[in-house]
Order: structure tokens, then sequence, then C-alpha cells
């Protein structure tokens, strides 16, 4: 008897739109990990710098020596140059000079100075790892440094022995020349751009997916559809009224929640550096491509769940079907945090670029660093992909499938379907 | 002009044939009804008719406009109510009226459209209430007063009564006769021999998606020497 009950409940259970979510979500988290799996083999790889020796004393050897052991040096030279063409051309991380008189002003108990010449490749989680791992060799340096002084017994304050130099950084990040802060520093400033812009799309595109695909499949369900459908107006205008109806909810339940997130975010925020001081302020017009970036994203996500709304049988099946939009919203979102769109691999980078929705995300970083091909690259692929999308669907809205689940015989795939089970049942 | 001719109307829904090659016409003014066992094919007749489906072969007018081609112009003189239609369940009667309304009109006609659907509903002050609050009377009336409210040339009626107890039944078969009476022409399907007997002039008896016999239902007995459309109904598919 209870085994009867168990087949049962089994068979109301088990069924795709309770699987397809569970699948989804392990491919995202298997998608994510993969890129993730590599911060431990990043981490424990020599990163690769130049060293520029201008004192040739006792202290800068010591910290040349404490680099080449723990570093991949491709340039060990006097000339800053040829140092930073090298490190350049070599994908490296970083060129440290140790200037004139860096020895002679420790053994006076002052700070030596080190220049720090960063060659920062993209503004994403990951992208910050090698020049965190950069910042580790230079805590050994000056370690290294600390204990000789100790060893030497020289009579000196404490506070320096512990912190024997001071670091001078640019940072040289696509094009632009950033003076005074580290690829972490700037990393820590755009956490806007790079995690809260990212995720504010995303819930963007997966509630006014949700609030089309659920009107869908509510039509269905309550019968209204065909009701709809013999009303005096255009197929396209009963698509676009859907598709603007929802993005308005969509907008309004994505403000709530965002209200939260911002303010839980805005504790990890350095919010008090001016971005403009650096170069990394946007103008008007900037602003203006990132709406209408944003705008043409939404537009694309939309068309795309009412495509994917035709296939829902109730309101039941359509919150299965939202599952697709959820999973390339998280996917682009977690790839944008991660990394730069230029330091992906190339596969990654059409699958991020194929993703509509995927622009608005990266637009605002993109256009700080002046990438503006990028972004209006998107804009004009997600328009194109927004109208090949309202067109199937007005297609399929002039098609039978809304009511029969099926398409007007006559179409090539159809006849291959309904070729297949003809063969099959013969 | 005739309200509806249709002609060899086949339709398929992949391998099934649903409809296998029926004609017909509907004269303006009169009540036409598609009578049969459910799945003889009445539903996607009336769906066909009503622009919802893709026509296989055959052909469509309706008052001389031609589906698919006219579809546009056609909808703008039909009205179709599904038999197991719903309406919005977060609109109340009256918001859903409207809703319908504004696609037929605007200021005056609208305000004249949505005031005739509640008076046909006569659903009194329950018209603001949210229709997920209605009971399936209640739903069924308000949809027949949508259906009717915007004057239709034609009005496409799958199964008016269906699920109705006696006295909303009795209620929806009045509101159709006054609506003929007002100049509506009425296509509509059902297996209740009793109402196809109190509303049609003429009816066309359908099985596995052909005409069997058609015409007045005392041609019909007379023809098949029944009693009642039931029995005629019995006797022309055997």
């Amino acid at each position: 008897m209870i085994s009867n009950i168990v087949r049962k409940e089994f068979k109301e259970l088990f069924t795709l739109s309770t699987l397809l979510p569970i699948v989804v979500v392990a491919i995202v988290f298997g998608s994510v990990g993969q890129m993730v799996g590599n911060i431990g083999e990043t981490m424990e790889d020599k990163p690769v710098i130049g060293i520029v020796d201008m004192d040739d004393g006792d202290f800068s050897r010591i910290a040349v020596s404490v680099l080449i052991e723990r570093a991949e040096v491709v340039y060990n030279g006097g000339n800053a140059e040829e140092g930073l063409k090298e490190v350049r051309g070599k994908d490296g991380v970083a060129l440290l000079l140790v200037p004139e008189y860096f020895s002679q002003n420790i053994h006076a108990g002052q700070p030596g100075e080190m220049e720090i010449y960063w060659m920062m490749r993209g503004a994403g989680q990951l992208d910050l790892i090698p020049s965190g791992v950069v910042e580790g060799l230079i805590q050994a340096v000056n370690h290294e440094i600390s204990r000789t002084l100790i060893q030497q017994g020289e009579s000196l304050d404490p506070a320096f022995v512990l912190d024997p130099t001071s670091r001078t950084q640019t940072t040289f990040l696509k094009g632009k020349e950033i003076q005074g802060l580290s690829p972490t520093a700037i990393g820590g400033m755009l956490i806007s751009q790079s995690v809260v812009i990212p995720v504010v799309v995303m819930m963007l595109i997966i509630m006014a997916g949700v609030s089309v695909i659920s009107s869908m499949g509510l039509e269905k369900e309550n019968k209204t559809l065909e009701t709809l459908l013999t009303l005096p107006v255009r197929r396209s205008h009963i698509v676009i009224g859907k598709m603007a109806g929802s993005a308005l909810v969509g907008m309004i339940m994505a403000a709530v929640y965002m209200f939260g997130f911002s303010r839980y975010m805005t504790s990890f925020q350095m919010s008090d550096i001016d971005l403009g001081a650096f170069g990394l302020a946007l103008g008007a017009q900037d602003y203006m491509l990132v709406g209408v970036s944003l705008f043409v994203a939404l537009l694309a996500g939309l068309s795309l769940c009412i495509v994917l709304g035709t296939f829902a049988k109730n309101y039941r099946s359509a919150q299965a079907l939202v599952f697709p939009i959820t999973a390339l919203a998280m996917i682009s979102a977690f790839m944008i945090m991660f990394k730069d769109f230029d330091t992906l691999p190339t596969t990654l980078r059409i699958l991020l670029f194929a993703i509509p929705f995927s622009h608005p995300m990266m637009a605002m970083r993109a256009l700080m660093l002046d990438n503006y091909w990028l972004v209006i690259g998107g804009i004009a692929y997600a328009s194109a992909f927004t109208v090949a999308m309202i067109a199937i669907a007005v297609r399929i809205f002039n098609s039978d499938r809304l009511l029969t689940g099926s398409v007007r015989q006559g179409g090539g795939l159809a006849r291959l379907v309904w070729g297949l089970r003809r063969q099959r049942t013969t | 002009m005739k309200a509806v001719e249709v002609r060899e109307l086949v339709k398929d829904y992949g391998s099934f044939r649903a409809v296998k090659g029926i004609s017909f016409d509907v004269n303006e003014g009169e009540v036409f009804g598609l009578i049969g066992p459910n799945g003889a094919g009445k539903t996607t007749v009336l769906r066909t008719i009503a622009t919802l489906l893709q026509i296989t072969s055959g052909s469509i007018a309706i008052f001389g406009h031609e589906l698919p081609r006219q579809a546009g112009e056609v909808r703008k003189i039909i009205s179709y109510l599904p038999e197991e239609a719903g309406a919005y369940k977060n609109l109340t009667g009256k918001e859903y009226l409207d809703f319908v309304a504004r696609f037929f009109g605007e200021r005056e006609a609208l305000q004249n459209m949505v005031r005739k659907g509640a008076e046909i509903g006569n659903l009194g002050e329950r018209m603001n209430d949210k229709v997920d609050t209605y009971s399936k009377g209640m739903t069924r009336r308000l949809l027949v007063g949508r259906a009717l409210m915007v004057e239709p040339r034609l009005a496409i009626l799958d199964e008016p009564t269906s699920g109705l107890d006696v006295v909303n039944a009795q209620e929806v078969r009045r509101i159709i006769n006054n609506s003929v009476e007002a100049g509506t022409t009425v296509l509509l399907s059902s297996h209740n021999m009793l109402e196809v007997e109190f509303l049609c002039h003429r009816i066309a008896l359908i099985d596995d998606g052909r005409i069997v016999a058609s015409g007045t239902i005392p041609e019909l007995k007379r023809e098949y020497d029944a009693a009642n459309i039931e029995e005629a109904f019995v006797k022309a598919i055997q």
C-alpha cells in the first residue's frame, strides 16, 4: 500500500518542472566553480614581474634577492622604460623600481621608497589576484629588511623597523595611468561597478522575466488567452504590451529588492574616493549609453521570455520556464563579477557577448575605461536580438502553437517531428 | 450577404484530421447551431472561424471578409465566447468589461458598452468585486456580458450555458435571444438538445469532423422521422 502511494508521489513530484531548476542551479554553480577553481593555481603561480635596481645598495640587494626567489623575473636591469616594455610584453603584473638612496635612507632611519608600476588587465575579482600576490611579495621584502635591521642591532624606531619601506604606486589600466592607487584599491573603488550593477541587472531581468512568463502561464491557466486573441488588436501590440507591463512590474520589484541590497553593499564600498580624480568618472553621454544599454537589454530579456512563455501550459509550468533566464542572468553576473570581458577566454567572451542582458552589467566599467565599442556593439546586438525575438513571438502568436502547443502544418520543423512520430508508430 | 460562409473546411492537428471538409452558411440575423458529441470537431470549427486557428484547407468568409487574409477586419465584428473561458482574476468585473471595451470604442461608446455589459451580466454591486470572488455562474454571466456588450455582428458562442445551473442557463438563453432581436447573428455549439431547440433557427449535426445533416429543427425531425432532435441526431450518425 505504502509503495503504491510512494510511486504515485514520485510520479507527481519528479517532473521536468521540478528537475529543471536543480539542473540549472547545478550548471550555474558548476560553471562558476570552473572559473573560481583557478584561484588556487593563480595564487600558487609565481607572478611575472620586472625589477629595476637603481640603488645597488645592501638593502636593495636584499629586496632583489627576495623577489628573484619568489617571482618569475622577466627583466632585471637599470632602465625603467625597457623594464616596463618587457613586463607588458610578457603579460607581467608589475615593475618594481628601487630608486637611488633606497639603502642610504633606511640606514638613516628613513623609509626606503619603492616605486611600483602595476599592469592591471581587468577589474574583476579574479583579475586582482596576481596583484594581490605581488603585494604579498612586497610584504616579504619588508619583512626581510626588518629582520636584517634587527640583526644589525641598530638603534631605530620600532615602528620604522616594522615597516622600513614606503611605496609610490602607478597603475596602468587599459591605456589609463592612475597615480597613487594599487589594483586592489582600484578594485575596491569599482566594487559598485563590479558587483552591485551586475546584481541589479540580474534581479531586474529575473523579476521582469518571471512577470512576463507567469503572465503567459496565467493567461492559459485562467482561460483568458483565447478571448484576448480574438479581440481587435494586433498580435505585435499584445506582445509589446505584455513586455512593457512586465518590465514595469519587474522594475518595481527589482527596485524594492535593490533597496535592501544596496544598503548591504554600501558597507563594502569606499565611498569617500572621487573616481573623477583618477580619470574614472563618467560623463552625461556615458550615463546615457548605460541607460540605453539597460533598456535594450531589458527588452531583449523580455522578448526572450515571451517566446519561452508561449511554451507555458499553466502557471506552474511557467515557473520552470523562468530557469533558463535565471541561469543566463546568473552566469553573466558571476562572470562579470569575477573577470573583465577582456580577460576572459575567447569562448566565454563569445558566450558573455551572446547573452544580451550581460551588456548593461559590463557597460559602466567598460565606459570608465573608454571601451565604447563593447558598449555600442552590445547595444546593437541586444537591439537586433530583441527585434528577432519579437518577430518570433508574433509569429508564434499568429500560429496555432499558443492554443494547441503545436505549430501549423507546413513548417519544416513540424513536418520533421510529425514524420518521425509517424515513423515510430508504423 | 451571408454572415458566415464555410467551404470544404479541413483542419489538421499534426497527423490528426479534426475537421474533414465541412461546408455550411449562416444567414445574417439567425441563430445557427453546431450540434454534436464531444470530440466531433465543433470547437475546432468555432475557433477557426474566430481567427484563433489556422485553416489547413478550404475557405471561411465572415460578412465577406476572408480568413486568414482579413483576420483583423473579422476581429472587429465578431465576439467569441470559449467554452471554458475565464476572466482576469485580479480585476473587478467592471474593470474587466472596461478592459475589453477599450478595444472597441472610446469615451461615450466605451461607457455605454461597459454599462450594457454590466446589465447583461446582471451582477449588481458585485461588479465592483474582484472576479476571483465570483461563482462559476457569475463568471459565465460576466463573460456573456463581455461577449455581447460590443454588439458584434457575429457572436460565436461555444457551449454558452456549459456548467450553469438551470436558472443561470435560462438567463443566458434569454440574453442571447435579446441580442439576436437587436440584430446580432449567433453561431453556437452545444450538446444540450433542449437549448438547441429553444435557441436555434437552423442547425448542423456534426460527427467525427463531418456534417451529417443540416436544416431547421422541424425539417430534421421530419427527415429522420424523429420525435425530437436528439433522436434525429442518433439516427443521422447511424
